[in-house]
């Protein structure tokens, strides 16, 4: 059985400090979401608040329609992995799959079965009888993962349960995770600081920024349509030019930056005058002049050859954040050398310009 | 040697021999450097190696090995005045252990019930106190490993230490004072009208149970606290998350994990009791019989040493196997006690 989630204005507070400030939204049914941010952004309060751990100072949280305040972690139908797993290292791999149900009371040979079931689930049948030191990482993490699935949760809670793994391994056990969700068929709520992560495996994903949930989206949305200066320069690559509004209409907006004027889409509706910033993604980026208001020129000061596309670095107008150029492979123009001044454009109607915020660090 | 010079070696000697070693490792450095990863010859040098071997040895030889044996060897003869020792009467003997069980250095007719019940009370009320002690330290060691902030763990760890600077003869009279007829205890409780009569709390060894647990408890709690800080909080959360009420916690996942603790504490609490000496005799009642009174007697009362050798070394072997078998129960090893 699974169940959907619902946070509603939830806050929460540690002594003056407000660790999550407002949060709303709904989590489907089935659904496999996560939750996007950089450290201390508040993304592992509200796992914690979901799982019991923590009860919010304001709002609440809803676990298929029920109210869960009161509800301890170990009444609710959720489970969590956490990021070091916590597996029970004096128990076997089966002990700790069991564990679940041991407190349930569930009899030995029922619960050798179910466990059993899941060491199949997870590709390392006959595997019981071993201790959790001898497991490699990727299969402790199954090992976590199938202990958590054995209470059957309606829904699992995921800490960043990838991020001691090596690149290799990471992106194997995505697609696995992807995989496992979609055969026990129940909601997963995902906590990451790798927009990877989060753009490969989730159908929607919260981005969260200081405590606050600033916007919620699928993938693609959050990539394309960025409704934030923070979720722009969060979410994959991206060159921001910060400036003052000059000119609003159409749907357009001109900023005045320090590498002159720049136009692009004004979806967010700043007006003239508003401090604002324009995004211009590498990949939008084309060599040559263009149009007035749609390039600019700057100096090469690296070149990165990456195969199939290589990156420029050109002076920007902050030294330390220098603009980036992808230009595919086969692009057909020859690509500037490192030193020399070149001009680059970009298409207005692939350039966003939202209002100032904070931006994210590298 | 004449009771001067002997008076002025052992306060010199100690000196002399600090300084010697001073000088050695000052010369040491000047002539091989600064010591890195080497063996412990290379490391030392000869000179020094030589000295801390020495040192050590003799000194564990003289101050622990050889009492020790002495007094097991003492056990097996029987008393003699001094001038028929080393005789054809110093034979050796099981007298004094017939004693013991008997009653009797001959005689095999009668129990010695006094001794035997007094003996088996103090390694039955052992182990009854250490539980208690388990029982008592356990939630306080969990809070200060688990549960307490940095500022209040500090607090805790003050109020816990304080009192022992108190000399335990004195704690153990405080307690005195605190569980007599007219004692604070009973006062206290009759002024509240709890009870209409005092309790005779030290009649009925409250006092010295409570005593004897109080005089241990830092020896169980900083085990207990060592092996639970090492838990990793998550797992604690994992279980609970995974469904399991507190009680289960504690009993399949914290208690497992800091077993190598709780063997320490309660091997460490046992041994002390059984061989405590001030907190029965201070806080005794009329009635209990520790046996350590009864050892301490053999030797000052009865003048015989050769008995209390016997006895003191009857209780160290039964404490001992007592400890090895219930850590052979609980798998421990004794080197996981020591981590």
């Amino acid at each position: 059985m699974s169940a959907d989630v619902e946070l509603d204005r939830v806050t929460i507070r540690f002594g003056s400090f407000t660790a999550v400030r407002n949060a709303t939204l709904k989590i489907n049914n089935g659904e496999f979401f996560s939750f996007l941010g950089p450290s201390g952004c508040g993304k592992t309060t509200i796992l914690r608040t979901i799982s019991g751990f923590l009860e919010p100072s304001e709002g609440a949280v809803r676990i298929g329609g029920r109210d869960m305040r009161g509800i301890g972690p170990n009444k609710r139908p959720t489970a969590l992995i956490f990021q070091n797993l916590a597996l029970f290292p004096l128990m076997s791999v089966a002990e700790n799959i069991g564990y679940g149900l041991r407190v349930r009371g569930v009899p030995g040979e029922a619960r050798r079965r179910r466990v059993d079931e899941l060491l199949n689930l997870i590709a390392m049948p006959g595997a019981g009888d071993k201790l959790v030191s001898e497991l490699s990482g990727g299969m402790r993490q199954r090992v976590a993962i199938a202990r958590a699935l054995a209470v059957e949760p309606q829904v699992l809670l995921l800490d960043e349960p990838l991020s001691a793994l090596d690149l290799k391994l990471r992106q194997h056990m995505r697609n696995e995770l992807r995989n496992i969700q979609q055969r026990v068929g129940i909601t997963f709520i995902y906590i990451t600081h790798d927009q990877g992560e989060a753009l490969t495996m989730s159908d929607r994903i919260a981005v969260m920024n200081a405590g606050v949930i600033e916007q919620v989206g699928d993938g693609r949305s959050i990539y394309d349509r960025p409704e934030t200066a923070f979720v722009a320069s969060f979410v994959g690559e991206n060159n921001p030019f910060e400036g003052r509004v000059v000119a609003a209409e159409n749907g357009h907006a001109v900023i005045e930056s320090p590498v002159g004027r720049l136009r692009g889409r004004n979806r967010r509706a700043v007006s003239i005058g508003d401090p604002a910033v324009l995004f211009v993604r590498p990949e939008i980026f084309a060599l040559g002049s263009g149009h007035e208001d749609g390039s600019l020129e700057s100096e090469v000061l690296n070149v990165a050859f990456e195969g199939n596309t290589t990156h420029l670095f050109l002076r920007g107008p902050d030294p330390k954040k220098p603009i980036m150029v992808s230009v595919p492979r086969g692009a057909g123009s020859s690509i500037p050398e490192q030193g020399s001044r070149t001009a680059i454009r970009f298409d207005p109607e692939d350039a966003l310009v939202l209002p100032a915020g904070s931006l994210a660090r590298e | 040697m004449s009771s001067t010079v002997g008076r002025i070696a052992i306060v010199l000697l100690p000196l002399l021999v600090i300084a010697v070693f001073w000088a050695m490792s000052a010369m040491e450095r000047r002539v091989a450097g600064h010591p890195g990863e080497r063996g412990f010859l290379q490391r030392n040098g000869a000179a020094i190696s030589l000295y801390l071997i020495l040192a050590v040895g003799i000194w564990t030889l003289l101050l622990i090995v050889l009492p020790q044996l002495y007094m097991v060897d003492f056990s097996f003869h029987p008393k003699l005045p001094p001038a028929q020792r080393g005789g054809e009467r110093d034979v050796y003997t099981l007298e004094n252990y017939r004693y013991f069980i008997y009653g009797s250095t001959v005689r095999t007719d009668q129990l010695n019930t006094v001794h035997l019940k007094a003996f088996f009370l103090t390694i039955g009320a052992s182990i009854f106190i250490t539980a208690l002690n388990f029982a008592i330290c356990y939630p306080i060691a969990y809070y200060m490993a688990q549960v307490a902030g940095p500022a209040r763990l500090r607090v805790l760890l003050l109020l816990l230490i304080v009192p022992y600077w108190i000399n335990e003869i004195l704690r153990a009279f405080a307690l005195r004072v605190i569980f007599g007829v007219n004692g604070l205890l009973n006062t206290g409780l009759m002024a509240i009208g709890v009870i209409s009569d005092p309790i005779d709390f030290i009649g009925q060894d409250i006092a010295l149970y409570t005593g004897l647990s109080y005089a241990y408890l830092l020896i169980m709690v900083f085990p207990l606290y060592n092996a639970i800080e090492s838990l990793d909080k998550n797992q604690i959360e994992a279980a609970r998350d995974l469904g399991a009420p507190w009680w289960h916690i504690h009993l399949n996942v914290v208690m497992p994990f800091a077993k190598p603790g709780i063997a320490a504490g309660c091997t460490l609490v046992f041994m002390l009791t059984a061989g405590a000496l001030a907190a029965p005799l201070i806080l005794g009642g009329p009635k209990s019989l520790w046996f350590t009174p009864i050892v301490y007697d053999r030797f000052y009362q009865a003048f015989n040493w050769n008995q209390g050798s016997a006895y003191a070394f009857i209780l160290l072997l039964t404490c001992i196997a007592f400890v090895l078998v219930v850590l052979k129960a609980f798998k421990v090893s004794l080197g996981e006690i020591t981590r």
